[in-house]
């Protein structure tokens, strides 16, 4: 009788403790895993990154999480290091098993990691502006691409300057593929290339290209460096007296080199950006108060940090709408109708299912000669409409491919 | 006319890549050409120069005197690294390697947890001016200046002081050296610190052009290695003509394909020296002496 009992006990006891999960609601904590470059030649521009998206965690938690669920981040260093990348990626997936994985500076390294992220199918964001053309399903793109800046830009400078363009880039993959952007928008608009010259990352010494620029005669020139050393370039050319005007996409918005050096170096420096702490706007004022009380000694709200923070609530909305799940399936499934969207402090972005990049309000930032901010110009709702116009379709099949524009994808 | 105004803009190039390997090169070259230490702190000293001077200029220091403070600063500095960590390692060249491997990770992770990511410019002094079409920075000018005073400095320390001549006579027969009463450990600090303290003045003088980071440092090391290595293990007869070939080198082809054939080209120049010579310009030329 006494055995009877017991083993009725246990298995109720078995039978609860199945139902168990299944009655009270999931409370397990969401994992995010980090990886941004906390050390060497790219840390000043990411750790603002972090920083947003401890930001962005800590408001969630304290709202009560995601579907009820905390988030929990694991952060780690990869110290400007592709290596790194390849190395802590495989770490998260496997042994961290996170939900998702934000990372990522520098092209080299997403490129690194991308193929890590597709062979455990898991889902990573890229929240860093960058050359365009990333055609994969495991990737979301929350940074500003080609079209967002180059179309805006060039033809506003050379509508402004004239059109004979010079561009120093970094030579990688990210300033070789935005440099070919430059020259296509150039030459669409009418306009001619003066030079081009590619700077390995780490150089520090800009004489001769100085020179080179001057020989040329250009316009404006168009500034495409990359990490510490090459930012250099600024003061050397301000002090070289070359006084001409300068666009980026990448400089000001990611490197505060504004902030950094001596005015007038960066005077005329126009760079299109979604997003600087200079922003007027009372989202944006609300936000770097915000970010400021939680990181009293930030040097500078960048792009990629309000990215990141940005990128965490769109995540949190992906989760919530597909009902608590953080499956890779279920996740993109929202993605659909192109409806997921986030009132971030730049203005609205939303995710467009087709290349799963992210649509900005793009500001056009000046540099004045004492180095102070004005906006001339602001594009509201500017779409990543190339990778979609060039036939990438992530809701129909999954290339895992990068496109540039003299390599498109396969005419199906 | 256009044929002068071409020829002085390739002079002032050639003096502003020379200015660069000289001055980031000549504290290797010292500590490694006459103490057999391969230094990878070596961009960790003129980081050192390059924020103490910019941390003085804020404080309305005037520049000269913050550039010898900086240089000052790195000397100390190498001096309390020799006394505390390379002093044991001398009978251990390789292991030396490795240690100042590790006090440059150090110091470069220490500087961005204590100072931050960034630190802010000082702003290049001077104006520029003009000749034909292109305008040129008097403050590189003044760093060509320095290198060449520099190495005028260096070979008066070495040749007609006191100090030098114990020093080179610590460096090649040092148990003899200390038999005759010369201080040999001191003479040993003194050699390293003043190698840091060209490390620390080569840091000074270019932070008021460059990015101060904790990691600027590592955008002097390429250079100063290549030109140490093609140099050989002297200072006056490596180093200095080193420097003229490489920067005539690198000058050359930046020019005429820009900044990747400028390194390429320098980098080809390392590996075609060292196959034909071995030692080094220096060890070929003290060969044929001998």
């Amino acid at each position: 009788m006494t055995r009877k009992l017991i083993s009725t006990a246990s298995v109720l006891a078995t039978l609860l403790s199945f139902a168990g999960p299944i009655l009270a609601q999931d409370t397990t904590p969401i994992k995010i895993g980090v990886l941004e470059d906390q050390s060497g030649d790219f840390a000043l521009a990411t750790i603002g990154k972090v920083h947003g998206i401890q930001l962005a965690t800590k408001e969630i938690n304290d709202a009560g999480g995601i579907a009820g669920r905390p988030i929990e981040l694991v952060v780690y260093d990869t110290q400007s290091d592709n290596t790194r990348y390849q190395e802590f990626m495989r770490r998260v997936l496997q042994r961290d098993k996170v939900d998702v994985v934000f990372a990522g500076f520098s092209s080299a390294s997403r490129e690194a990691y991308r193929p890590i992220v597709n062979q455990f199918n898991g889902l990573a964001f890229y929240n860093n502006q960058y050359e365009g053309g990333v055609c994969d399903a495991n990737m979301i793109v929350t940074g500003a691409v080609p079209e967002q800046q180059f179309s805006t830009l060039l033809p506003y400078m050379m509508e402004k300057y004239g059109k004979n363009v010079y561009t120093i880039a970094a030579d990688y993959n990210f300033g070789q593929i935005s440099a070919e952007w430059v020259r296509n928008i150039v030459k669409e608009n009418g306009g001619t290339m003066a030079g081009e010259e590619f700077i390995p990352l780490g150089v520090s010494q800009f004489s001769q290209t100085i020179q080179n620029i001057q020989k040329a005669k250009p316009d404006f020139v168009v500034t495409l460096l990359v990490g510490t050393a090459q930012s250099s370039y600024y003061e050397q050319a301000g002090a070289a007296n070359v006084d001409l005007p300068m666009a980026s996409s990448v400089n000001v918005g990611q490197g505060y080199e504004h902030k950094r050096f001596t005015p007038p170096s960066l005077k005329d420096m126009y760079a299109t950006v979604n997003y600087i702490e200079e922003v007027d706007t009372p989202q944006s004022k609300d936000f770097v108060k915000r970010f400021h009380a939680m990181f009293p000694d930030e040097p500078y709200i960048n792009q990629e940090a309000e990215n990141s923070y940005a990128a965490v609530y769109l995540y949190k909305e992906m989760v919530e709408k597909a009902k608590g799940s953080t499956k890779i399936d279920d996740v993109r499934a929202t993605l659909a109708d192109g409806q997921l969207c986030y009132d971030a402090p730049e203005g609205k972005m939303c995710i467009d299912p087709k290349s799963q990049h992210t649509s900005h309000t793009i500001y056009l930032a000046h540099v004045n000669a004492d180095h102070s901010i004005d906006f001339p110009k602001k594009w509201d709702d500017i779409k990543p409409y190339w990778l979609g116009d060039v036939g990438c379709d992530l809701t129909k099949n999954d290339p895992s491919a990068q496109y540039t524009p003299s390599s498109l994808p396969p005419k199906l | 006319m256009e044929f002068l105004y071409s020829l002085f803009s390739f002079l002032y190039q050639f003096g502003d890549a020379f200015a660069f390997l000289v001055l980031s090169a000549c504290g290797l070259a010292v500590i490694f050409g006459m103490m057999g230490v391969i230094n990878l702190a070596h961009g960790e000293f003129i980081l050192c120069g390059a924020y103490v001077s910019t941390s003085a200029t804020h404080m309305g220091v005037p520049l000269p005197i913050a550039i010898a403070l900086g240089s000052l600063a790195a000397g100390v500095a190498g001096m309390i690294v020799e006394v505390a960590i390379i002093r044991p390692l001398y009978k251990r060249p390789l292991d030396t390697i490795v240690a100042t491997w590790g006090i440059s990770m150090i110091v470069t992770q220490g500087t961005l947890i204590v100072l931050g990511t960034t630190m802010a410019g000082s702003g290049t002094p001077f104006s520029s001016f003009t000749v034909g079409d292109y305008s040129y920075s008097v403050y590189r000018v003044v760093l060509m200046a320095m290198a060449v005073l520099t190495l005028v400095a260096l070979w008066l320390m070495f040749t007609k002081t006191r100090f030098g001549i114990l020093a080179r006579a610590t460096i090649q027969v040092p148990h003899v050296a200390e038999a005759l009463g010369v201080n040999t450990n001191l003479i040993y600090s003194l050699t390293f610190g003043l190698g840091a303290a060209l490390a620390g003045l080569a840091g000074g003088l270019y932070a008021p052009t460059m990015t101060l980071v904790p990691t600027m440092g590592a955008s002097f090391m390429v250079e100063a290695f290549v030109t140490v290595v093609v140099g050989g293990a002297d200072i006056f007869l490596g180093t200095a003509p080193a420097a003229v070939v490489l920067g005539f080198i690198k000058a050359g082809l930046t020019s005429w394909q820009g900044q990747l054939a400028g390194q390429i080209g320098m980098l080809l120049a390392v590996i075609i020296v060292i196959r034909i010579l071995p030692r080094g310009i220096s060890g070929k030329i003290l060969k044929e002496r001998a």
